[in-house]
């Protein structure tokens, strides 16, 4: 039996391990200036643990066979432990999980810490029960005040928002069911939510926040790459949650400023 | 209960009689020597003492919670949709000061009801063995009934939190006017919960003494539970305190 | 001989009601805990089957329930989470096994309070009546996962379930919380008062210091689950605001004001957390107690296993933030949840080092028992290795709410949680059924199980890396998961054969019951205290004896003794530490 939980627990870990090194089912093609580190914190992170991984497996398989019982062959190695050893490997323990931590605290802080740059192009993401809209606040550059007995999300983009069109700075709003992005720019954007809490997730920009009611939350990211990328909600929200997706769009800066000329053009 | 009263084979309690303070060793029950088959009343005080003080702290830990939400709570700014900026919406509640405290005075008198009938009854179980011995007579009579004293106090309390919640309403302060009103209710009538499965108790055992259990055995509930109450009364000193400063 | 004994043992009870309906005894409930826990199980691993046969075939016609509509999904998984993480993780091992061989292990004759243990299994009995009736009321159980988070739990109208069956959620979750704080103090107040003599606080078991930590975060934690769904049922039934600021569903304005879905998620996760620790803690305890027996070897590192534990037990009360990195709370704090997280990996990382340790140069036996403690180690290990990438927020960034998140807390509480409940079952059997279990069904439960569980839960991390969200009913609306979709059925296939699988294990259970060869009193030369009563134990367990403890709990291969193995009541002339 020895044999066969040697034989059972090397395979599986081998099996594991080789889908994580061929990268079968892997992350995402990543297209933000975030990519890079996050991608490499990872590897770091999966290269260490799975060689703990293997180590620790390895060993229990190995352990299991190498101290079967084998009758009077086998003696006990009567111990109570060695202290010694604990010490090292709970140093050694400790220092490889803080050190990953800190390692990958620079990055969560330029993500997280800092606020938007001055220029990064505005946008607040609203998500609703199944639906995400996306707002820019027109050549004025403000967002205007929206109201919530003026919301109706059956009536489309801006009722939806509960756009107050009495409201001189609303009335350049664009908003849209599709979110247009300059590439190599960084958005500043402000994750809001009417109903029930949600999360803009978009994979391929190593980019996710909930948007919680009750409050507006400043992010930024900056896409690298022109194209076409899908936006998952990611926090349960209904029975909805699995359908309540947008597309977020990359086009070179040129694109997106004819394309919301056209968008502020269709509103006069 | 039928744990606590059946009489039960085996050891003397040594330690049992009167003196609550002794600690018996740390492993086993009462004494050492084979006895005349009392329960070791000693070692099952000395339980359910502890037993309370863990409880206790899971109740601790409900209104630590509580806390935590209600100063959170007034600290915490909410996003107001039309203007777009961060509004602070506390209201602190005005609090019928006066009627709650006589409220905690009542129950500052009936905490000390309590001890007195925690003392009395301690006394009363100290004596007891020698009561038991054939015309022996201590002359004391019953004393005074202060365990009942407790209950009705305790039931004064709950009355004139009844009628706080009706002056808080009065003064336009409903469960859900404002965050710091829902509070203040939920804060007030958690303890009077908890207070209210005190006075429970204590009724159960003032119904026992009318059974001829061993006053040994009712000292045990009578006890505990008067230590329950010193801490619902601190509780409530502790809760006033904070709906009070922290407004 | 003077002992707890005298404090309230009662006589051995008479008829039916009083011996097995309302049974004082703490065996006997010990036995309802875990039954009600199995019947949790069987009703847990259904409604998963449903779940994902659903997610690769979102239109498939069932048998006997139909067709599955998204909410149906949702409402699946909901109960799924919260049966399977209250009335099995939170039940068997702690109420089941923790009551039937705690007092033993310490050589006590009952709990400190058999009236309260009483009560508390018949509170738990109540809660799961009430947490089932959800599925039969208008609108069915709720749809807002185990989580509950505010505001989609809050409002009657943010979906179906969501109005008498998220109540009914909500109050059996309460029920639970008062019967798992009557559980605790009873567990708390026997390990310290009612240890025999010579039973030392460092000669316990380690199961017992686990049931003993456990029964301590259980007090601490569920007070707050308590206030926190009191407060969810005020939110819903009387008006006020404490989860839930001004919102707007379906273009109609919600009464509310001011209120913080943060606060929720605090308030749950504060016991969240440490719940989760309550789940596999005891498992813990019954991996170290199999591994040093059937190694024929102490533990290796008896004092650490110990601090250890307490470790995990105080971290796990400091780390609640690591499920809210991306929740909005403040980077600042989440970076401070950060470094807690990554510490309370060092202690179960000693913890697996002291299990390898108790293995290398011991002598091992590869009953069913010790094969499903090896296997609790492997999967320790697995699920365990995942947490470092959830812990860091920066790759929580791409991993949170995905199919990672589902994998790892799988495999440490959906397997290895579960396998410590299988090793403790396989050993514990003979002690209290006096019969032993079949071995080659076991084993055979065992490799199936094993395989099968790993084939399910390990290929959820690749799925989360690649971006698949959890809680989506089904995956058919984004283009970029569509080529996970064949690794998703395999996953599916994985899964009918496991869960089917079971049945050997419970088949074994009730066949051996009756008709398993006749145990002897120590089967497997064991050395802890349940070993030296009668099979199954007398009422007051030790047979009007109280036992005096001389050696610690792992004294295998001892040399020079006469046996290869010291139990703890031997005479303290034998040698041992």
């Amino acid at each position: 039996m020895g044999l066969a939980l040697l034989a059972i627990i090397w395979l599986i870990t081998f099996v594991s391990t080789y889908f994580f090194v061929a990268q079968t089912w892997w992350l995402p093609h990543g297209a933000s200036t975030s990519t890079p580190w996050i991608d490499h914190q990872f590897a770091l992170t999966y290269v260490l643990m799975g060689i703990v991984f293997v180590a620790a497996q390895g060993a229990l398989g190995l352990f299991v066979w190498q101290y079967r019982d084998r009758g009077s062959a086998s003696k006990v190695t009567y111990s109570h432990g060695n202290t010694r050893m604990e010490v090292v490997w709970t140093a050694l323990t400790a220092i490889l999980f803080i050190g990953l931590n800190l390692m990958g605290s620079p990055i969560w802080a330029s993500e997280r810490f800092a606020p938007a740059d001055a220029d990064s192009v505005p946008v607040e993401v609203t998500g609703m029960q199944f639906a995400w809209y996306f707002r820019y606040p027109g050549p004025d550059g403000k967002f205007g005040r929206t109201d919530p007995k003026l919301m109706d999300p059956s009536a489309g983009n801006e009722a939806a928002l509960g756009l107050d069109t009495t409201d001189p700075a609303a009335k350049d709003d664009v908003v849209t069911g599709t979110m247009y992005l300059p590439v190599n720019r960084q958005v500043n954007l402000t994750l809001r939510a009417v109903d029930v809490i949600h999360s803009f997730f978009v994979p391929q920009m190593r980019f996710k926040q909930d948007a919680v009611p009750g409050l507006a939350i400043h992010m930024h990211f900056t896409p690298t790459e022109v194209g076409d990328y899908e936006i998952a909600c990611a926090e349960l929200c209904g029975l909805g949650h699995y359908k309540m997706h947008g597309m977020l769009k990359v086009v070179s800066q040129e694109d997106f400023d004819k394309w919301l000329v056209t968008k502020e053009a269709e509103k006069q | 209960m039928a744990t606590l009263s059946s009489p039960v084979s085996i050891d003397v309690a040594k330690t049992g009689q009167g003196g609550g303070g002794v600690r018996p060793p740390a492993y086993g029950g009462g004494g050492d020597g084979r006895g005349d088959g009392s329960p070791d009343y000693g070692a099952r005080l000395r339980r359910l003492r502890l037993g309370l003080a863990i409880g206790l702290t899971s109740v601790t830990m409900i209104f630590v919670s509580l806390t935590s939400a209600y100063v959170v709570r007034r600290g915490l700014p909410t996003l107001d949709e039309r203007t777009n900026t961060y509004v602070r919406d506390w209201i602190p509640v005005d609090l019928p000061i006066t009627l709650l405290l006589v409220n905690t005075t009542l129950l500052l008198v009936s905490s000390i009801a309590a001890e007195l009938a925690r003392r009395q009854i301690t006394r009363q179980a100290a004596l007891a063995p020698i009561r038991s011995i054939p015309g022996v007579s201590l002359g004391e009579g019953k004393g005074f009934p202060w365990l009942g004293t407790t209950v009705v106090l305790g039931g004064g309390f709950l009355v004139g939190q009844w009628m706080a919640w009706r002056e808080l309403a009065d003064r336009g302060f409903y469960l859900a006017t404002s965050a710091s009103s829902s509070f203040v209710y939920l804060l007030t009538a958690t303890h009077a919960v908890h207070l209210a499965g005190g006075i429970l108790v204590l009724l159960y055992a003032s119904a026992v003494s009318l059974l001829h259990t061993p006053v040994e055995a009712r000292r045990v509930v009578v006890d505990v539970t008067a230590w329950y109450w010193h801490f619902m009364f601190l509780l409530w000193l502790y809760i006033f305190g904070l709906l009070w400063f922290v407004r | 001989m003077a002992t707890s004994a005298t404090i309230h043992s009662h006589a051995a009870p008479l008829g039916f009601i009083r011996k097995y309906i309302f049974s004082l005894d703490h065996k006997v409930i010990g036995l309802q805990y875990y039954f009600l826990a199995l019947v949790a199980v069987f009703v847990g691993m259904f409604l998963s089957l449903l779940m994902r046969v659903h997610m690769v075939w979102p239109t498939a016609v069932l048998p006997l329930v139909g067709e599955i509509k998204p909410e149906t999904y949702l409402q699946l998984m909901t109960m799924h989470g919260t049966i399977m993480v209250f009335f099995v993780l939170t039940t068997a091992p702690q109420g089941g096994f923790g009551n039937y061989f705690l007092p033993i292990q310490i050589g006590a004759p009952d709990m400190a309070f058999p009236v309260l243990n009483m009560l508390s299994f018949w509170t738990t009995f109540i809660a799961f009546v009430v947490i089932l009736a959800a599925f039969f009321v208008t609108g069915g159980a709720p749809l807002h996962g185990w989580t509950g988070y505010a505001p989609l739990s809050a409002l009657s109208n943010s979906g179906p379930g969501e109005q008498l069956g998220a109540d009914l959620w909500i109050t059996s979750i309460a029920i639970f919380c008062i019967a798992s704080l009557m559980g605790a103090l009873n567990f708390i107040t026997t390990t310290l008062d009612l240890r025999a003599k010579g039973m030392t606080m460092m000669r316990l078991p380690l199961t017992v210091w686990a049931w003993f930590v456990t029964a301590i975060l259980g007090l601490l934690a569920f007070g707050v689950l308590l206030s926190a769904g009191i407060l969810l049922l005020l939110d819903r039934n009387l008006g006020t605001s404490f989860y839930v600021p001004l919102v707007v569903v379906n273009g109609q304005i919600m009464g509310h004001k001011g209120g913080s879905p943060l606060l929720w998620q605090h308030l749950f996760w504060f016991f969240g957390h440490p719940e989760v620790y309550i789940a596999i803690l005891p498992g813990m305890g019954v991996a170290s107690q199999l591994v040093s027996t059937f190694s024929r070897k102490p533990i290796f590192g008896y004092k650490a296993m110990v601090y250890a534990i307490m470790a995990i037990g105080f971290l796990g009360f400091m780390v609640w933030g690591h499920h809210m990195f991306m929740s909005g709370m403040s980077p600042y704090t989440a970076f401070a949840f950060s470094l807690m997280t990554m510490a309370i990996g060092v202690p179960s990382a000693i913890k697996t080092f002291n299990w390898l340790g108790t293995i290398h140069g011991g002598r091992v036996r590869f009953q069913t028992p010790m094969l499903y403690a090896i296997g609790f180690v492997s999967l320790f290990v697995s699920g365990g290795l995942s947490g470092p990438f959830l812990a860091q927020p920066v790759l929580d960034i791409p991993l949170h709410d995905t199919a990672f998140v589902v994998g790892h807390f799988h495999l440490i509480m959906g397997v290895a949680a579960i396998f410590g409940m299988f090793a403790a079952t396989y050993y514990w059997f003979p002690k209290m059924f006096g019969r032993m279990m079949n071995e080659t069904w076991g084993r055979v439960h065992f490799v199936i199980t094993l395989i099968g569980t790993y084939c399910i839960f390990m290929p959820m991390h690749y799925l989360g890396m690649a971006g698949q969200p959890r809680r989506y009913s089904q995956f058919t609306e984004l283009a970029y998961l569509q080529h996970l979709m064949p690794l998703n059925r395999f996953m599916t296939y994985a899964a009918i054969v496991t869960i089917s699988a079971q049945l050997i294990f419970v088949l074994n259970l009730f066949w051996s019951m009756f008709k398993g060869p006749k145990a002897s009193d120590n089967p497997w030369e064991a050395t802890t205290l349940e070993w030296i009563t009668a099979t199954p134990p007398p009422h007051d367990n030790f047979g009007g004896h109280t036992p005096v403890v001389n050696h610690g709990p792992y004294e295998y291969g001892v040399p020079g003794a006469p046996r290869d193995y010291v139990m703890q009541t031997d005479p303290a002339t034998v040698a041992s530490h």
